[in-house]
């Protein structure tokens, strides 16, 4: 349509006030205030610093961005924070048990299974998910259940070879 | 994107009452397509109404020996639910064919139907769009057109409307269900989406101050004889150039019921009652398949770029019509062609 919609900052309608938010991050409740078109990308980076999911295409083209909410990957450029109030989210920064790399991690330093490392948070987001959800057996279904997340240095065969060697020790 | 309130719905009563008193108010639920759109500030509320937690999550048996699928079921759930798995694996395997795993895992089922159109021109603001800015004229049609439409085009229109699902769901004969207020109503998922005709800005018939609550399959699900086959420019994670879901019911090798709809075609799920009454009380053959496919394009229009989706039309509905008939379905891991 037609931006027949009269923008907000006026007096009639004045620019919306920030909004609690409270989110348990990588298993510690944080509580924030964003206002409410925050993603929970820019709410993870911005306001709580946790520069590890990274921002690539910004439209969920990439997967660059995927973290775990609930349990469950998604783009978290394509939610708003104060639509997740309540939620848990696990990001890169949260894999990792004292100090030990989660087995994704290490399986992806094992096969080299990036150049850049910029969708590299993202694609070990993505494949935990992966796993959790049961549903790729071959390498095929991991390339195919794989696919929202673009490598632009083409590290895909390692990539799959990473996710099969974690999947072997789960 | 631009400044928005932010408001919940607490029940379907709230969420009609809310987008009624508010028209520049939009219902948001996976968020997955209209936050997209919102960046590009193609889509440009000034306040979201969240529905994302309404009590309509459920996929439950109906008495009709069909399933009801609540409006905020995630794609990603239907999809792996086991009675669509088992009784309309059709569905299951187009909504498994569409996005990515991160965006099913958030899309809605109603969110699917509403999806918009992925034309270039409707995205780019600074071009002109009848369908973002009806009368401004349309750039496709004399413009880059690829993976425009060849059927039920208009001079106002020729986009397509992007979803796998809904492709699935039209073959299915399914029902949309929606609230409004003045009440529940049911309409047909055939009718829900429309043609672009003169007024390309209406993708659906869902009236503004209406809700989906659920979606309905009836009790015929096709799970032996049926085929979702998905072409487009990579092997994962695209919009269909063409897309072919074929159902069939055989006895021994006639056909008894035949159920074909196409995406990536047309501003709607594209069905045909012409087509498939070409292969009913047809023998299973690549020739009755053809005639078929024949009768589904005669009126199929190519411009400058895209004309090439009639020949792949032709080509994927017989291949479909031919996997189905075999009982051997496409797979959406393994992309080899059978």
């Amino acid at each position: 349509m037609a931006p027949a919609n009269t923008p907000l900052g006026n007096k009639a309608n004045p620019v919306p006030e920030k909004l609690p938010v409270s989110l348990t991050i990588n298993g510690v409740e944080r509580q924030l205030r964003v206002a409410p078109w925050t993603t929970l990308l820019d709410a993870l980076r911005d306001h709580l610093g946790l520069t590890g999911t990274k921002k690539g295409c910004d439209h969920g083209q990439c997967g660059a961005c995927t973290v775990l909410l609930d349990g469950r990957r998604i783009n978290s450029c394509l939610t708003l924070a104060v639509m997740q109030d309540g939620a848990r989210v696990t990001t890169i920064e949260g894999l990792a048990t004292d100090g030990v790399l989660h087995p994704l991690q290490q399986a992806f330093i094992d096969h080299d299974a990036f150049q850049c490392g910029y969708c590299t948070p993202g694609q070990i987001c993505s494949a935990v998910g992966l796993i959790a959800e049961g549903k790729a057996k071959s390498a095929d279904e991991i390339r195919e259940l794989m696919s929202g997340n673009i490598c632009r240095c083409g590290a895909y065969p390692n990539i799959v070879g990473a996710i099969q060697q974690a999947m072997g020790q789960s | 994107m631009i400044a928005f309130q932010y408001t919940r719905a607490h029940d379907v009563a709230d969420a009609v009452r809310q987008i009624a008193a508010d028209p520049a108010a939009k219902f948001i639920a996976g968020g997955t397509n209209l936050l997209d759109l919102m960046k590009d500030d193609v889509e440009r509320p000034t306040r979201l109404i969240d529905i994302s937690r309404l009590p309509l999550k459920s996929v439950e048996e109906t008495a009709a020996g069909g399933l009801r699928i609540g409006a905020l079921v995630p794609n990603a759930d239907l999809a792996y639910h086991p009675l669509v798995a088992q009784r309309y694996p059709i569905l299951a395997s187009a909504i498994l064919a569409g996005a990515s795993p991160q965006l099913r895992n958030m899309a809605s089922t109603g969110g699917n139907l509403l999806q918009r159109t992925r034309c270039y021109y409707f995205y780019d603001t600074a071009t002109p769009c009848n369908k973002r800015d009806p009368g401004s004229g349309c750039s496709a049609i004399s413009g880059l057109n690829r993976m425009h439409a060849i059927l039920g085009t208009s001079e106002a229109c020729i986009a397509t409307h992007p979803s796998d699902m809904c492709v699935a769901l039209a073959a299915l004969d399914a029902t949309v269900h929606v609230a409004g207020p003045a009440g529940a109503r049911a309409v047909a998922v055939s009718d829900f989406h429309r043609l672009p005709e003169n007024t390309p800005q209406h993708d659906t018939n869902l009236q503004r101050n209406e809700i989906i609550t659920s979606v309905e399959l009836p009790a015929r699900g096709f799970a032996a004889n049926y085929t979702y086959l998905k072409i487009r420019d990579r092997l994962s994670y695209a919009f269909a150039l063409v897309s072919v879901a074929a159902a069939l019911e055989l006895d021994g090798s006639t056909i008894t019921e035949a159920r074909l709809a196409l995406g990536g075609v047309a501003h709607k799920p594209w069905r045909d009652a012409a087509a498939e009454a070409a292969l009913r009380g047809q023998a299973v053959a690549q020739s009755t398949f053809a005639r078929a496919a024949d009768v589904l394009l005669r009126e199929a229009k190519g411009f400058a770029h895209n004309a090439f989706k009639i020949d792949l039309a032709r080509r994927a509905i017989v291949r479909a019509l031919t996997q189905a008939a075999a009982g051997t379905p496409q797979s959406q891991s393994d992309k080899k062609v059978s």
